[in-house]
Parts: C-alpha cells; sequence; structure tokens
C-alpha cells in the first residue's frame, strides 16, 4: 500500500463535500456535506498515523475526537434547521436573507 | 522510504481490495451531492461512509473504524433522515434540492481546481512512497494513550457534547402558550 492512495481518495472526497455544500439549497444536505468534508479529513488523519508508525496513535486519537465534535455539529444543526422551519416553513438555506442589506 | 512502481502497485493484493473499497466510497460521495431524492442521498452517505470505515480497517485502526460504523452509519444517518422528516422536505420530487446550473458550473470549476490543488501538492511530497508494514492498533493501546497523554482533550471534548446536547434541547423545544421561554 501506498500513502497517495489514501491521499487522493481523501481529497476527492474533500472536494465533492465542498460541491455539496456549495450547490445544495436543503440546509441538511448541507450538513450532509460537510460530512463528507469531515469523513476526508479523518482519512488523511489515519493514513499519516499509519505512515508515520506513530507510537501515540495521535492521528486515530484526533480522528476520534472529530467524530465527536462532528455528532455534536450535526445534533446542533439538525436543532437549529428544526427552529429555522417552524418560524419559516422551509428549509431552504436561499430564504434565510434577512440580514441581506 | 521505500516507493513502488506503478505496475508493481497493481500486483498487491491489498491495493485490488483498496478498489473495490475506494469506487462505492467515491461513487456514494457523488451522488450525495447529486442525487435528486433527498433520502437518496442521505443513504448514500452510508455507503461513503462505511467505505471509509473499511479504509480505517485497511489502515489498522479497527476501533475508530468501529466508532464510524456505530456513531455516523448508526446515529448521525438516523438524525438526518429524522431531520428530513420533520422539516417536511419533498420526498422523492425533483423538487429545488440543489441550484441551478448557474451555481453549480463554477461550483464544480472550484471543486475540481481544488481537487487538482491538493493531489498536486501531495503526489509531489509523497510520490509512490509505501507504508511500511504495521501492528493493527490495540484498542488497548489507544485508550491509554487517549487517558494518559490526551485526557484534557478528552475531557473538554465530553464538555463540548454536554453543551450541544443542553444547547439542542433549548433551541428545538417549543415555546410556551405565553410566549416567555
Amino acid at each position: 500500500m501506498t500513502i497517495i492512495q489514501f491521499l487522493l481518495v481523501g481529497a476527492a472526497l474533500f472536494s465533492m463535500g465542498l460541491y455539496g455544500v456549495i450547490t445544495r439549497r436543503n440546509a441538511v444536505l448541507v450538513l450532509a456535506s460537510v460530512e463528507l468534508m469531515l469523513a476526508a479529513v479523518n482519512i488523511n488523519l489515519v493514513s499519516f498515523d499509519a505512515y508515520l508508525q506513530d507510537q501515540l496513535n495521535s492521528g486515530q486519537i484526533f480522528s476520534l475526537f472529530i467524530i465527536a465534535l462532528a455528532a455534536a455539529e450535526v445534533g446542533i444543526g439538525i436543532a437549529i434547521v428544526l427552529m429555522i422551519y417552524r418560524n419559516r416553513q422551509s428549509a431552504d438555506v436561499d430564504e434565510l436573507n434577512l440580514m441581506k442589506g | 522510504m521505500e516507493t513502488v512502481s506503478f505496475a508493481d502497485w497493481f500486483k498487491e493484493a491489498a491495493n485490488w481490495a483498496f478498489i473495490l473499497i475506494a469506487l462505492p466510497t467515491l461513487f456514494g460521495a457523488w451522488r450525495t451531492v447529486t442525487s435528486n431524492n433527498i433520502v437518496r442521498a442521505v443513504l448514500y452517505l452510508v455507503v461513503s461512509l462505511a467505505g471509509t470505515a473499511a479504509m480505517f480497517l485497511m489502515l489498522g485502526a479497527a476501533f475508530v473504524g468501529l466508532t464510524v460504523v456505530l456513531v455516523y452509519i448508526g446515529a448521525v444517518v438516523i438524525l438526518f433522515l429524522i431531520g428530513i422528516m420533520i422539516t417536511r422536505a419533498p420526498l422523492g420530487m425533483e423538487a429545488e434540492l440543489s441550484h441551478g446550473r448557474d451555481v453549480k458550473v463554477p461550483a464544480a470549476l472550484l471543486s475540481v481546481v481544488l481537487f487538482a490543488v491538493i493531489a498536486w501538492a501531495m503526489v509531489d511530497a509523497f510520490g509512490m512512497y509505501m507504508i511500511q508494514p504495521f501492528e493493527p492498533t490495540l484498542t488497548s493501546d489507544l485508550a491509554n494513550t487517549l487517558f494518559d497523554r490526551f485526557v484534557l482533550p478528552f475531557e473538554v471534548v465530553s464538555f463540548v457534547l454536554l453543551a450541544a446536547l443542553i444547547g439542542g434541547i433549548a433551541i428545538a423545544r417549543k415555546d410556551d402558550e405565553g410566549g416567555n421561554r
């Protein structure tokens, strides 16, 4: 196994997540695209952990932290989407332009 | 650092397993960001995340891989489905889940350029360096490090989870009839 194969898959996942964040209009799907980007970061951390033969396994531990924070982020994100839907009857991120000058 | 030629790369059985894992992962990610059906988009996310979990197993990170299966596939995707159902998203319709071409074309261009820059930098830096043979990480070793060297970040993450729990309840609960919260 080479390191570059994992890094390229991570880069592709990150780019697709970016595409989804920009093009999606539904707030839940924007959050799903953010999850793809976080998964790409996890792949990079774990593959560098194996590549560098880290005795402390820092890469794996930091990816565990990222997984925990991603779970918290999705929980809060869904709660905010729910609140917005309750107030505006829509989960479309384009209609949230109250702060536009 | 030991390198490998491109022809020899295809002779290693683990790399064929990697291709079998990577193709569904990328396909799932692609359909997640392009599918016109909102439930299918979230379910393709399961395929993609399961592929990353399998890659973690290939890299000897069994605990991280199984955590991805439990937390992401078990909890986060269910949370997404609940969010879809509560907000009554247009199920099964071709409705406006994505922007039109005026946003898609620049976004695709930006993504391709980003991928090209990252891929060029990584190929330039690492080329065909091999990952040296390694022992799979024991969960007990991971736990010893986590509760010794990284115990403070661990406690901070626990606190963040508690704050997210309370914040989620505070944000999502219904207002009282009188209007005071």
